[in-house]
């Protein structure tokens, strides 16, 4: 025993390397700031490019004068009466093609004939590009804002539905015999197992889903909408007024940023319990 | 209450995995179900507590339940099975919520359960803080709290460690000595087997028979883990099921 302590106490004999480490990577870190440095940094290259002149104007704006455009917009008031109906427009939307969703696609994961019937259904809506659909839709439910309720509604309802019964078919089914073998009822297992498992799917399906409504909302408002920020786009592109319309595209950006945070902060709230 | 099973047999398909299993479970006795894997040992057990429907024959509940019985048979997970979204209180507290039972009384049986499972200071912690033998403390709190008549018991230490494992079963020899319970244990471990067994129910290889069912009287506060005639029980069993669980492990499975 001691005489192997002394060994290894001793200095080895021969060359001694350390053990190279190689369990690195594979494994995301939050990295604060670098997704806005990169927006920055590319901002700041289109810059010196339209400046210089090595990026002519025609092919993009010189980010400045975006914003100037911006400015404009801000302080005439006009974006706001472009910004709010467009919100008001994606809230109602999206609202109701996710909550018509989320209850579909429940539906679809608790009962086999939901499934059995609805799952081709949704298949065969799920590809229709919905802007394809905009003239029905506007005998159905009127030029003004019925319409393009429906349409945003319509394109953000069966993404959320796939999503939906995707996350009801992933919750643990060991918890859902636990509920059974206590003797819960049906609807206390839905309510307080099937659910609350089903939420984390539930909100990563949000993020795709709201991101539609965002696309769909520039193409509700090519239904005749007079204010709007899709509108305000769609004028500025016909004008060939590239400041404008690349100030109509940042604040669509700005929103998908916004829906997704506000995503991840729920997510945060919510999901707290996930390990 | 006593449970008694009545030839039950059980097909999953052309695979035969129970055949005519006759067994009676006294009131305060704890049966270990030990055999190879792959016996249907965790079958019997999901059939005794009407998770799954045996082919042919039936489990009979005789006698009454105990007063202030919620759910007569009561199952203890492997896994836990703990909702990882709700605290120990709040799981305890899910399987009384569906009972018509005052505020102040369901309280009163979250604290008495997280009390005897020593998880008092634990109750607002979640299921991700908590160690793997704290979880299956919380399962055990849970299962306790229904006042049940008979635990149903699949493999609950198997997915801890060999100390955790225990700790936990000095647990249970305590909450059993203090206030004896009627339990079906399944396990693939013979030294569980014989500390926490009355009787000790052997299982043959699939399709699953029972070989032999071995009584220990040693009372279970007197058990010690080494103790010399627990040993030789361990031995005999390990010798009826050597040639046994060797076959099954050469066994292709289908199932």
């Amino acid at each position: 025993m001691s005489d192997m302590l002394q060994a290894s106490r001793a200095a080895p004999s021969g060359t001694s390397r350390p053990v190279p480490f190689r369990g690195g990577g594979f494994k995301p870190v939050r990295v604060r700031y670098l997704g806005a440095v990169v927006i920055v940094v590319l901002i700041a290259l289109i810059e010196w490019g339209t400046r210089t002149g090595v990026i002519s104007n025609l092919t993009l704006p010189r980010p400045s004068d975006v914003l100037g455009t911006f400015r404009d917009l801000w302080v005439s008031g006009l974006l706001w009466d472009h910004l709010l109906p467009s919100l008001s427009r994606l809230a109602v939307g999206s609202a109701l093609g996710v909550s018509a969703g989320i209850a579909v696609g429940v539906m679809i994961g608790l009962f086999s004939l939901a499934r059995a019937g609805l799952v081709p259904l949704v298949a065969a809506i799920f590809p229709i590009p919905k802007i394809a659909l905009l003239p029905l839709f506007v005998i159905w439910f009127g030029i003004d804002e019925g319409s393009k309720y429906a349409l945003i509604a319509f394109g953000t309802f069966t993404p959320t539905v796939v999503s939906t019964y995707g996350a009801v078919d992933n919750v643990d089914r060991t918890l859902i015999r636990m509920g059974q073998s206590f003797g819960l009822t049906w609807w206390s297992i839905v309510r307080k197992i099937v659910l609350p498992g089903a939420l984390p799917g539930i909100l990563s399906g949000l993020r795709i889903s709201l991101s539609i409504g965002i696309i769909l909302l520039v193409a509700a408002e090519m239904l005749g909408a007079r204010y709007g920020i899709g509108a305000y786009i769609l004028e500025a592109g016909s004008l060939y007024d590239l400041e404008r319309l690349f100030a109509g595209v940042v604040i669509l950006s700005a929103l998908g940023v916004l829906t997704s945070a506000a995503i991840g902060w729920a997510e945060r709230r919510l999901l707290g319990w996930r390990v | 209450m006593d449970l008694h099973l009545d030839r039950l047999s059980h097909r999953y398909g052309a695979v035969e995995v129970l055949s005519d299993i006759n067994l009676t479970i006294p009131q305060g006795r704890i049966v270990c179900i030990v055999g190879p894997s792959g016996c249907g040992k965790s079958t019997l057990l999901r059939m005794i507590g009407g998770l799954e429907r045996p082919d042919a024959g039936a489990v009979l509940q005789q006698g009454a339940a105990p007063e202030g019985c919620l759910n007569p048979l009561t199952f203890v997970f492997q896994d836990f099975a703990l909702l990882p979204w709700r605290t120990v209180a709040g799981n305890v507290a899910l399987v009384l919520e569906d009972h018509p039972l005052p505020r102040d009384r369901r309280d009163r049986i979250v604290a008495d359960v997280l009390a005897r499972t020593k998880l008092s200071d634990f109750r607002d912690a979640l299921p991700k803080q908590l160690s793997g033998g704290m979880k299956q403390r919380v399962a055990i709190a849970r299962a306790l709290a229904v006042n049940p008549a008979v635990m149903l018991m699949d493999e609950p230490l198997s997915a801890l460690d060999a100390q955790t494992r225990e700790l936990l079963m000095d647990d249970l020899i305590a909450l059993w000595t203090r206030a004896p319970f009627t339990a079906v244990y399944v396990t693939h471990n013979l030294a569980e087997a014989v500390r926490l067994g009355h009787r000790i129910v052997v299982l043959s290889r699939r399709p699953g028979r029972i070989r032999e069912v071995v009584s220990i009287d040693t009372p279970l506060a007197e058990r010690r883990a080494g103790d010399p005639a627990l040993e030789a029980h361990q031995a005999r069993l390990w010798h009826l099921m050597r040639d046994e669980a060797e076959a099954a492990d050469k066994e292709l499975s289908d199932v």
